[in-house]
């Protein structure tokens, strides 16, 4: 199932139980996979047209009424057009707004570079009070759903809203603000975020046929980290890997470099590498920006080495 | 008619000279311009209780010009939301009276706004909130003409009249002023009337907008104008620094402005009509 189908699907559910949930759209309702729920929740849908500045404040708005309001537009119109209006519209003033962007980094595909966000983290995490949370397939999408729409306070979800290879199984519990280990090794640490996850276990699996073990922990939630299990894991292992889909600039790598700032421990960046996207499928585009699962079990293996 | 309100201004008016005074610098000529707005909207036509400043199907002001919060403070304290003497902590460390206003600090402040363009988009989010709860609240909006120039204005002004927000009733200070100089030499935003008009709004051009009495007529005119399905735009003509003659004479330099206390003393001798 395709992860905005999900995203919908808990959306629904929530308006039709609580009439103070609202989704404000700016004209891209259809490609968040929320354009049916018009004509279901009439009074609750709102397209607000191509002014996501706008969308935000009166999301801000709603907010101060006692509403409880979620925003979607693309990853770089979620975030980077709209970084004061989350600032101060929605953080500063302390407002219940979920900001949902779709399309993360090199899965903006076929519409290129200016669709492309390699930055959305970066631009949020600098915001104080602002959750930033990336569900990598859905079980821990659904699972996570209610808990931001009960969470009082801004949350920016980064939505890969295709379909994603599974990583969690049916007896997954999902907790905000602590990350998942989803192996456990003695080598390697390396923290994923987004849609290179499954790929990162394989390539475990893969380390592991080779001796190196390596615990493969999802941060899910970039911020706040969870500094416990990221620590606990780098003193382990000795050694870290961070990967993701963004720049390696004022996303996860910084984050986890910022928690291991006072460990003694080498934390290498697998990601994209300061530079902007272009148009492409995804297969070519982690072709030619280094991103892929070869080039993460070649990151790894270096990582490993240098502990 | 309105003698009361006229007292009250210049009650308002003292308050900001002494509030801004003490600290020694402030927004003083966009607070002055806006003193008969704040008056009627406080003691005349909002529905509000001091005493319950969250009360549920309230009226709401929200002030996106956020710089004019000393002038919403003088208010809301001779409206007795707070004390008096609390006017004098502006902008101290610590205060509750913060420059621009925040509604997460200062008790009878509806919306956090200083960056402009956004509040008056928060006010719009306020006004649907309140025609989906049904609750028959008319909420309030000021807006600068300076902040006019932003685009999010635009586009709050055009999605409240695309949503019929026929209870949301905004105010431009229109003062003719900004930081570096007119707004017609900086970035002209007339013809206003116009521009709101082909926006969906009903307008109301108020040609004195420090005459308390124009004011209280425009402000019910709009009040009646709820029927009409569009939201409604009051332009009020006003003088940046109006009450005090030295202010309003420097022109765009009294957006921000230092001020001694004697000075301050000598601008409520003059708003008392005591020199």
């Amino acid at each position: 199932m395709e992860m905005r189908a999900v995203y919908a699907e808990c959306l629904a559910k929530f308006m039709e139980e609580d009439k103070h949930v609202v989704v404000l759209d700016a004209d891209l309702a259809k490609a968040s996979g929320t354009r049916k729920l018009y004509e279901q929740f009439p009074e609750q849908m709102f397209d607000c047209g191509v002014a996501e500045q706008d969308m935000a404040s009166i999301a801000a708005g709603l907010s101060s009424y006692g509403f409880k309001p979620w925003i979607e537009s693309f990853t770089p119109f979620a975030t980077r057009r709209i970084c004061d209006q989350i600032a101060i519209s929605i953080s500063y003033a302390k407002q219940n707004v979920k900001i949902v962007g779709t399309d993360p980094g090199i899965s903006a595909e076929l519409n290129g570079g200016t669709h492309m966000s390699m930055e959305d983290i970066g631009v949020v995490r600098s915001i104080p009070g602002v959750v930033i949370f990336e569900p990598v397939d859905e079980t821990q999408l659904r699972a996570a759903m209610p808990v931001l729409n009960d969470y009082y306070g801004p949350v920016y979800m980064r939505l890969f809203r295709k379909v994603t290879p599974d990583v969690f199984g049916p007896d997954y519990k999902f907790d905000l603000f602590k990350a998942d280990t989803l192996r456990e090794g003695n080598d390697l640490s390396i923290f994923v975020s987004g849609m290179f996850t499954r790929d990162v276990v394989d390539v475990a699996d893969e380390l592991a046929k080779e001796g190196v073990t390596c615990d493969v922990i999802n941060v899910h939630t970039i911020k706040p980290i969870d500094r416990e299990t990221v620590i606990a894991s780098a003193r382990k292992t000795g050694a870290v890997l961070t990967v993701e889909n963004h720049n390696v600039i004022g996303g996860l790598h910084s984050a986890v470099c910022e928690a291991l700032a006072l460990e003694r421990v080498p934390v290498s960046a697998f990601g994209v590498q300061d530079r902007f996207g272009e148009v492409g499928k995804v297969p070519y585009l982690r072709q030619a920006l280094g991103l892929t699962k070869e080039d993460i079990l070649a990151a790894a293996r270096k990582a490993a080495s240098l502990k | 008619m309105n003698k009361d309100l006229k007292e009250l201004c210049k009650d308002i008016r003292c308050d900001i000279m002494t509030c801004i005074g003490h600290l020694g610098v402030g927004h003083i000529g966009g607070c002055l311009s806006v003193v008969e707005l704040l008056a009627v909207l406080y003691f005349e036509e909002m529905n509000i209780d001091p005493a319950n400043p969250k009360m549920e199907g309230r009226d709401r002001f929200v002030c996106s010009k956020g710089h004019a919060g000393p002038a919403v403070y003088a208010t809301l304290s001779n409206r007795g939301y707070f004390g008096k003497e609390e006017l004098l902590t502006l902008n101290q460390g610590g205060t509750h009276l913060p420059s621009h206003c925040d509604m997460n600090l200062t008790t009878g402040i509806d919306m956090t706004t200083g960056s402009l363009g956004q509040g008056f988009s928060c006010a719009v989010g306020v006004a649907l909130g309140s025609k989906l709860a049904k609750d028959g609240a008319t909420i309030y909006a000021l807006i600068g003409d300076g902040e006019s120039q932003e685009g999010q204005i635009w586009e709050a002004g055009m999605f409240a009249a695309s949503k019929k927000l026929s209870n949301l009733i905004a105010f431009t200070d229109y003062n003719k002023l900004q930081i570096d100089d007119t707004v017609a030499k900086v970035n002209d935003i007339a013809p206003l009337a116009d521009k709101w008009k082909a926006f969906g709004w009903n307008v109301i051009d108020v040609e004195d907008g420090n005459d308390v009495d124009q004011v209280s007529a425009a402000v019910k005119q709009a009040k009646r104008n709820r029927t009409t399905d569009r939201p409604t735009m009051v332009i009020l003509n006003t003088r940046k620094g109006c009450g005090v003659k030295w202010i309003e004479d420097l022109g765009a330099g009294n957006h921000n402005t230092n001020i001694s206390e004697e000075q301050a003393r000598a601008a409520i001798r003059e708003i008392r009509g005591e020199d």
